[in-house]
Protein backbone atom coordinates (compact mmCIF):
# COMPACT_ATOMS: atom_id res chain seq x y z
CA UNK A 1 0.00 0.00 0.00
CA UNK A 2 1.11 3.53 -0.84
CA UNK A 3 0.72 6.66 1.73
CA UNK A 4 0.81 10.35 -0.21
CA UNK A 5 -2.17 10.31 -2.25
CA UNK A 6 -5.32 9.36 -2.07
CA UNK A 7 -6.67 5.49 -1.89
CA UNK A 8 -9.44 6.18 -4.04
CA UNK A 9 -12.17 8.54 -5.86
CA UNK A 10 -15.46 8.85 -6.32
CA UNK A 11 -16.95 10.79 -9.19
CA UNK A 12 -20.12 12.56 -10.13
CA UNK A 13 -19.69 9.73 -13.22
CA UNK A 14 -19.73 6.86 -10.64
CA UNK A 15 -22.22 8.68 -8.26
CA UNK A 16 -24.93 8.75 -11.50
CA UNK A 17 -24.36 4.82 -12.23
CA UNK A 18 -25.05 3.70 -8.99
CA UNK A 19 -27.39 5.79 -8.16
CA UNK A 20 -28.74 4.55 -11.09
CA UNK A 21 -29.00 1.10 -10.14
CA UNK A 22 -29.72 1.61 -6.38
CA UNK A 23 -33.24 4.13 -7.26
CA UNK A 24 -33.96 1.19 -9.12
CA UNK A 25 -33.26 -1.42 -6.19
CA UNK A 26 -35.13 0.61 -3.69
CA UNK A 27 -38.53 0.86 -6.50
CA UNK A 28 -38.09 -3.00 -6.93
CA UNK A 29 -37.61 -3.76 -3.47
CA UNK A 30 -39.78 -0.89 -1.85
CA UNK A 31 -36.84 0.07 0.41
CA UNK A 32 -36.72 3.03 1.93
CA UNK A 33 -33.06 4.26 1.76
CA UNK A 34 -29.81 2.48 0.60
CA UNK A 35 -26.85 3.73 1.80
CA UNK A 36 -22.76 2.70 0.49
CA UNK A 37 -19.97 3.09 2.83
CA UNK A 38 -16.70 2.20 2.18
CA UNK A 39 -15.03 -0.55 4.85
CA UNK A 40 -12.83 2.04 6.58
CA UNK A 41 -16.19 3.79 7.80
CA UNK A 42 -16.81 6.85 5.36
CA UNK A 43 -19.96 7.17 4.01
CA UNK A 44 -19.86 7.61 0.07
CA UNK A 45 -23.75 8.32 -0.94
CA UNK A 46 -26.87 7.97 -0.05
CA UNK A 47 -30.01 7.29 -2.18
CA UNK A 48 -33.36 7.27 -1.36
CA UNK A 49 -35.18 8.80 2.00
CA UNK A 50 -32.57 11.04 3.22
CA UNK A 51 -31.72 9.84 7.10
CA UNK A 52 -32.91 11.42 10.06
CA UNK A 53 -29.91 10.66 11.83
CA UNK A 54 -26.24 11.24 11.94
CA UNK A 55 -25.04 9.39 8.90
CA UNK A 56 -21.01 9.47 9.83
CA UNK A 57 -21.63 7.99 13.09
CA UNK A 58 -23.56 5.47 11.33
CA UNK A 59 -21.80 4.79 8.15
CA UNK A 60 -18.74 4.01 11.17
CA UNK A 61 -20.64 1.87 13.41
CA UNK A 62 -21.88 0.12 10.04
CA UNK A 63 -18.10 -1.02 9.07
CA UNK A 64 -17.52 -1.63 12.76
CA UNK A 65 -20.12 -4.04 13.07
CA UNK A 66 -18.85 -5.86 9.29
CA UNK A 67 -15.56 -5.64 10.00
CA UNK A 68 -16.45 -7.33 13.76
CA UNK A 69 -19.14 -10.15 12.37
CA UNK A 70 -16.62 -10.80 9.50
CA UNK A 71 -14.10 -11.77 12.62
CA UNK A 72 -16.57 -14.02 14.04
CA UNK A 73 -17.17 -15.97 10.56
CA UNK A 74 -13.54 -16.50 10.81
CA UNK A 75 -13.53 -17.97 14.01
CA UNK A 76 -16.23 -20.21 13.44
CA UNK A 77 -14.32 -21.68 10.03
CA UNK A 78 -16.47 -19.17 6.98
CA UNK A 79 -14.64 -16.49 5.48
CA UNK A 80 -16.94 -14.02 6.22
CA UNK A 81 -20.57 -13.51 5.99
CA UNK A 82 -21.54 -11.63 3.35
CA UNK A 83 -24.97 -10.43 4.30
CA UNK A 84 -26.08 -9.09 8.02
CA UNK A 85 -29.76 -8.53 8.77
CA UNK A 86 -30.46 -6.38 11.94
CA UNK A 87 -34.46 -6.56 12.68
CA UNK A 88 -35.84 -3.90 14.49
CA UNK A 89 -40.13 -3.80 15.39
CA UNK A 90 -40.60 -1.37 12.91
CA UNK A 91 -37.52 -0.47 10.57
CA UNK A 92 -34.91 -3.00 9.71
CA UNK A 93 -31.82 -3.28 7.82
CA UNK A 94 -29.68 -5.55 5.47
CA UNK A 95 -26.07 -4.80 5.04
CA UNK A 96 -24.05 -6.56 2.08
CA UNK A 97 -20.64 -6.81 1.18
CA UNK A 98 -19.97 -5.58 -2.27
CA UNK A 99 -16.86 -6.65 -4.15
CA UNK A 100 -14.37 -6.36 -0.45
CA UNK A 101 -14.31 -2.95 -1.20
CA UNK A 102 -17.79 -1.59 0.16
CA UNK A 103 -20.74 -2.62 2.08
CA UNK A 104 -24.68 -1.73 1.09
CA UNK A 105 -26.55 -0.88 3.80
CA UNK A 106 -30.69 -1.16 2.89
CA UNK A 107 -33.34 0.74 5.09
CA UNK A 108 -36.61 -0.80 4.85
CA UNK A 109 -40.01 -0.84 7.29
CA UNK A 110 -43.09 -3.03 7.45
CA UNK A 111 -44.34 -2.12 3.53
CA UNK A 112 -41.74 -4.99 2.46
CA UNK A 113 -40.41 -7.83 3.38
CA UNK A 114 -37.12 -9.34 4.28
CA UNK A 115 -37.93 -12.07 1.55
CA UNK A 116 -38.18 -9.30 -1.33
CA UNK A 117 -35.59 -7.24 -0.14
CA UNK A 118 -33.06 -9.97 -0.13
CA UNK A 119 -34.30 -11.49 -3.77
CA UNK A 120 -33.63 -7.87 -5.27
CA UNK A 121 -30.28 -7.55 -3.79
CA UNK A 122 -28.58 -9.78 -5.09
CA UNK A 123 -28.21 -8.54 -8.77
CA UNK A 124 -27.91 -4.84 -7.41
CA UNK A 125 -25.00 -6.42 -5.37
CA UNK A 126 -23.55 -7.95 -9.05
CA UNK A 127 -24.14 -4.58 -10.90
CA UNK A 128 -21.97 -2.53 -7.78
CA UNK A 129 -19.62 -5.08 -7.71
CA UNK A 130 -19.07 -4.32 -11.28
CA UNK A 131 -18.74 -0.80 -11.29
CA UNK A 132 -16.24 -1.17 -7.79
CA UNK A 133 -14.12 -2.94 -9.11
CA UNK A 134 -13.34 -0.33 -11.98
CA UNK A 135 -13.17 2.23 -9.38
CA UNK A 136 -10.67 0.06 -7.45
CA UNK A 137 -8.59 -0.17 -10.35
CA UNK A 138 -8.09 3.75 -12.08
CA UNK A 139 -5.67 5.94 -10.44
CA UNK A 140 -7.10 7.70 -7.35
CA UNK A 141 -7.06 10.40 -9.05
CA UNK A 142 -9.46 10.62 -12.15
CA UNK A 143 -7.59 12.54 -15.38
CA UNK A 144 -9.70 15.89 -15.18
CA UNK A 145 -8.45 15.95 -11.27
CA UNK A 146 -4.40 15.34 -11.85
CA UNK A 147 -3.37 18.53 -10.74
CA UNK A 148 -1.81 18.51 -7.68
CA UNK A 149 -5.04 18.79 -5.90
CA UNK A 150 -3.48 20.29 -2.41
CA UNK A 151 -0.85 21.56 -3.84
CA UNK A 152 0.82 24.42 -2.24
CA UNK A 153 -1.86 25.17 -0.07
CA UNK A 154 0.36 25.17 3.48
CA UNK A 155 -1.46 28.35 4.73
CA UNK A 156 -4.79 27.18 3.55
CA UNK A 157 -3.97 24.35 6.11
CA UNK A 158 -3.24 26.44 8.84
CA UNK A 159 -5.95 28.24 8.47
CA UNK A 160 -8.41 25.59 9.26
CA UNK A 161 -6.78 25.60 12.57
CA UNK A 162 -6.93 29.14 13.60
CA UNK B 1 -8.05 4.77 3.53
CA UNK B 2 -8.86 8.15 2.51
CA UNK B 3 -11.21 8.84 -0.17
CA UNK B 4 -11.95 11.65 -2.25
CA UNK B 5 -15.19 12.42 -3.45
CA UNK B 6 -15.86 14.49 -6.41
CA UNK B 7 -19.47 13.88 -6.16
CA UNK B 8 -20.08 15.70 -3.10
CA UNK B 9 -16.62 17.57 -2.70
CA UNK B 10 -15.40 16.21 0.20
CA UNK B 11 -11.65 14.77 1.44
CA UNK B 12 -12.59 12.16 4.12
CA UNK B 13 -9.53 10.77 6.38
CA UNK B 14 -9.42 8.32 9.30
CA UNK B 15 -7.57 9.49 12.24
CA UNK B 16 -6.69 6.80 14.87
CA UNK B 17 -5.49 7.38 18.65
CA UNK B 18 -3.46 4.05 20.04
CA UNK B 19 -2.15 3.55 23.26
CA UNK B 20 -2.05 1.67 26.07
CA UNK B 21 -5.18 1.39 28.20
CA UNK B 22 -5.67 4.59 30.36
CA UNK B 23 -3.52 6.31 29.29
CA UNK B 24 -5.44 9.50 27.96
CA UNK B 25 -6.85 8.19 24.21
CA UNK B 26 -10.52 9.13 24.99
CA UNK B 27 -9.44 12.07 27.04
CA UNK B 28 -8.08 13.74 23.79
CA UNK B 29 -11.42 12.60 21.81
CA UNK B 30 -13.58 14.35 24.46
CA UNK B 31 -11.34 17.62 24.62
CA UNK B 32 -11.73 18.28 21.03
CA UNK B 33 -16.07 17.38 21.25
CA UNK B 34 -16.21 20.23 23.73
CA UNK B 35 -13.85 22.89 22.12
CA UNK B 36 -14.75 22.53 18.74
CA UNK B 37 -18.07 24.30 17.38
CA UNK B 38 -21.50 21.57 17.43
CA UNK B 39 -21.57 22.82 13.94
CA UNK B 40 -18.52 21.51 12.79
CA UNK B 41 -18.56 17.90 14.44
CA UNK B 42 -20.66 15.21 14.93
CA UNK B 43 -21.88 13.20 17.89
CA UNK B 44 -19.46 11.30 19.88
CA UNK B 45 -20.03 7.75 19.70
CA UNK B 46 -18.33 5.37 22.54
CA UNK B 47 -18.54 2.09 22.31
CA UNK B 48 -17.47 1.38 26.59
CA UNK B 49 -17.99 -1.16 29.01
CA UNK B 50 -19.81 -0.35 32.01
CA UNK B 51 -16.75 1.26 33.54
CA UNK B 52 -16.36 3.35 30.45
CA UNK B 53 -13.69 1.57 29.59
CA UNK B 54 -13.62 1.64 25.69
CA UNK B 55 -14.47 -1.61 24.61
CA UNK B 56 -14.54 -1.44 20.26
CA UNK B 57 -14.09 2.21 19.79
CA UNK B 58 -14.74 6.12 20.24
CA UNK B 59 -15.54 7.91 16.92
CA UNK B 60 -15.86 11.80 16.45
CA UNK B 61 -16.00 12.91 13.02
CA UNK B 62 -14.62 16.51 12.51
CA UNK B 63 -14.84 18.98 9.70
CA UNK B 64 -12.01 21.00 9.66
CA UNK B 65 -13.27 23.60 6.71
CA UNK B 66 -12.71 23.80 2.87
CA UNK B 67 -9.64 23.24 1.33
CA UNK B 68 -9.83 24.33 -2.84
CA UNK B 69 -13.22 23.44 -2.48
CA UNK B 70 -13.32 20.45 -0.87
CA UNK B 71 -14.49 19.85 2.81
CA UNK B 72 -12.45 18.33 4.81
CA UNK B 73 -13.33 15.82 7.20
CA UNK B 74 -11.51 13.70 9.72
CA UNK B 75 -12.80 10.81 11.57
CA UNK B 76 -11.05 10.63 14.81
CA UNK B 77 -11.01 6.65 16.34
CA UNK B 78 -9.45 5.70 19.68
CA UNK B 79 -9.06 2.08 20.14
CA UNK B 80 -9.24 0.02 23.47
CA UNK B 81 -5.86 0.30 24.86
CA UNK B 82 -6.14 -3.16 26.89
CA UNK B 83 -4.03 -5.99 26.24
CA UNK B 84 -7.38 -8.10 26.14
CA UNK B 85 -8.91 -6.51 23.02
CA UNK B 86 -6.44 -6.99 20.28
CA UNK B 87 -8.86 -8.20 18.31
CA UNK B 88 -10.99 -5.73 17.82
CA UNK B 89 -8.54 -2.83 17.91
CA UNK B 90 -6.76 -4.39 14.91
CA UNK B 91 -9.85 -3.84 13.15
CA UNK B 92 -10.22 0.04 13.75
CA UNK B 93 -6.53 -0.12 11.90
CA UNK B 94 -8.29 -0.76 9.10
CA UNK B 95 -8.18 2.04 6.47
CA UNK B 96 -6.08 4.52 8.50
CA UNK B 97 -4.20 7.41 7.17
CA UNK B 98 -2.81 8.98 10.47
CA UNK B 99 -2.19 7.47 13.81
CA UNK B 100 -1.38 9.51 17.09
CA UNK B 101 0.13 7.13 19.72
CA UNK B 102 -0.84 8.51 23.13
CA UNK B 103 1.77 7.09 25.56
CA UNK B 104 1.31 7.62 29.37
CA UNK B 105 4.22 9.75 30.35
CA UNK B 106 4.47 8.01 34.35
CA UNK B 107 7.48 5.85 34.83
CA UNK B 108 5.12 2.64 36.09
CA UNK B 109 3.47 2.36 32.45
CA UNK B 110 6.45 2.61 30.44
CA UNK B 111 5.93 -1.28 30.18
CA UNK B 112 2.61 -1.17 28.66
CA UNK B 113 3.54 2.10 26.65
CA UNK B 114 6.28 -0.22 25.27
CA UNK B 115 4.47 -3.17 24.70
CA UNK B 116 1.51 -1.09 23.05
CA UNK B 117 3.68 0.62 20.58
CA UNK B 118 5.63 -2.89 19.67
CA UNK B 119 0.95 -3.96 19.23
CA UNK B 120 0.82 -1.04 17.02
CA UNK B 121 3.82 -1.91 14.78
CA UNK B 122 2.76 -5.29 14.46
CA UNK B 123 -0.92 -4.08 14.07
CA UNK B 124 0.12 -2.61 11.14
CA UNK B 125 2.71 -4.97 9.39
CA UNK B 126 -0.26 -7.59 9.45
CA UNK B 127 -2.47 -4.79 7.01
CA UNK B 128 1.02 -4.44 5.05
CA UNK B 129 1.22 -0.96 6.44
CA UNK B 130 4.62 0.35 7.08
CA UNK B 131 4.52 2.97 9.87
CA UNK B 132 7.67 4.71 9.26
CA UNK B 133 6.19 5.98 6.16
CA UNK B 134 2.65 7.53 6.89
CA UNK B 135 1.53 10.83 9.22
CA UNK B 136 2.79 9.43 12.89
CA UNK B 137 2.73 11.49 15.83
CA UNK B 138 3.58 10.90 19.29
CA UNK B 139 2.25 12.46 22.40
CA UNK B 140 3.50 12.04 25.76
CA UNK B 141 0.33 12.67 28.20
CA UNK B 142 0.19 13.24 31.91
CA UNK B 143 2.84 15.63 32.22
CA UNK B 144 1.77 16.70 35.17
CA UNK B 145 2.22 14.03 37.23
CA UNK B 146 5.00 14.36 39.56
CA UNK B 147 6.30 10.21 38.37
CA UNK B 148 6.24 11.37 34.26
CA UNK B 149 9.34 10.57 33.20
CA UNK B 150 11.90 13.13 31.45
CA UNK B 151 10.71 13.41 27.83
CA UNK B 152 14.68 11.96 26.84
CA UNK B 153 13.87 8.56 28.51
CA UNK B 154 10.23 8.96 26.94
CA UNK B 155 11.92 9.81 23.21
CA UNK B 156 14.41 6.94 23.70
CA UNK B 157 12.32 3.68 24.72
CA UNK B 158 9.21 4.52 22.39
CA UNK B 159 10.65 7.18 19.35
CA UNK B 160 13.87 5.91 18.80
CA UNK B 161 13.47 6.57 15.15
CA UNK B 162 14.40 4.31 12.27
CA UNK B 163 17.19 4.43 9.52
CA UNK B 164 16.85 6.22 6.57
CA UNK B 165 18.04 4.91 3.35
CA UNK B 166 16.63 6.68 0.83
CA UNK B 167 19.59 9.25 -0.17
CA UNK B 168 17.06 11.85 -1.39
CA UNK B 169 15.60 12.33 2.29
CA UNK B 170 19.06 12.09 4.15
CA UNK B 171 19.59 15.71 5.12
CA UNK B 172 19.11 17.97 8.51
CA UNK B 173 15.19 18.19 8.71
CA UNK B 174 14.53 20.45 11.59
CA UNK B 175 11.52 19.73 14.05
CA UNK B 176 8.88 22.80 13.22
CA UNK B 177 7.62 22.30 16.67
CA UNK B 178 10.92 21.68 19.14
CA UNK B 179 13.96 24.59 18.36
CA UNK B 180 16.91 22.99 18.65
CA UNK B 181 15.85 19.62 17.51
CA UNK B 182 15.45 17.35 14.35
CA UNK B 183 13.29 14.95 12.87
CA UNK B 184 16.15 13.73 10.50
CA UNK B 185 19.58 13.60 11.54
CA UNK B 186 23.20 11.74 11.43
CA UNK B 187 23.63 9.49 13.92
CA UNK B 188 27.23 9.62 15.86
CA UNK B 189 27.72 6.62 13.95
CA UNK B 190 26.99 7.23 10.44
CA UNK B 191 23.76 6.62 9.75
CA UNK B 192 21.00 8.87 8.90
CA UNK B 193 17.50 8.43 11.68
CA UNK B 194 13.91 9.87 11.21
CA UNK B 195 11.87 10.20 14.23
CA UNK B 196 7.97 11.14 14.74
CA UNK B 197 7.74 14.38 15.92
CA UNK B 198 6.31 14.73 19.46
CA UNK B 199 4.10 17.09 21.91
CA UNK B 200 3.78 17.22 25.83
CA UNK B 201 0.02 16.65 27.04
CA UNK B 202 -1.74 17.10 29.83
CA UNK B 203 -5.38 15.77 27.76
CA UNK B 204 -7.62 16.27 30.68
CA UNK B 205 -6.99 19.80 30.63
CA UNK B 206 -6.70 20.32 27.18
CA UNK B 207 -2.91 21.00 27.02
CA UNK B 208 -1.30 19.70 24.04
CA UNK B 209 -4.56 18.43 22.31
CA UNK B 210 -5.18 20.77 19.08
CA UNK B 211 -1.67 20.97 18.61
CA UNK B 212 -1.10 17.07 18.54
CA UNK B 213 -4.42 16.55 16.41
CA UNK B 214 -3.30 20.19 14.08
CA UNK B 215 0.08 18.08 13.39
CA UNK B 216 -1.02 14.68 12.78
CA UNK B 217 -4.07 16.42 10.06
CA UNK B 218 -1.66 19.08 8.60
CA UNK B 219 0.47 15.72 7.92
CA UNK B 220 -2.15 13.66 6.33
CA UNK B 221 -3.36 16.45 3.96
CA UNK B 222 0.38 17.40 3.29
CA UNK B 223 0.61 13.43 1.96
CA UNK B 224 -2.49 14.07 -0.31
CA UNK B 225 -0.88 16.98 -1.89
Amino acid sequence: MSYGAASWSFTSEDQSAIHQVLQRFLTDSQSKCAMVVDRSGQLVTTVGDQPRFDAQAFASLTAADFSANDQLARLIGETDFNTLFHQGERESMLLADVARRVILVVLFDNKTTLGLVKLKLKGTVEQLAQHFATIGTRPARPEPERRPLLGNVDEEIDKLFQ
Amino acid sequence: MSMINYASREINCKLVYYGPGLGGKTTNLEHVYKKVAPSTRGKLISLATETERTLFFDFLPVDLGTIRGFKTRFHLYTVPGQVYYNASRKLILKGVDGIVFVADSQVDRMEANAESMQNLYDNMAEYGYDLTKMPFVVQYNKRDLPNAAPIAELQAALNPGWEVTDTTRQRVTPDPYHAGENLVEQAPTGEWIERSTYFEAVAINGDGVFDTLRAVSKLVLKALS
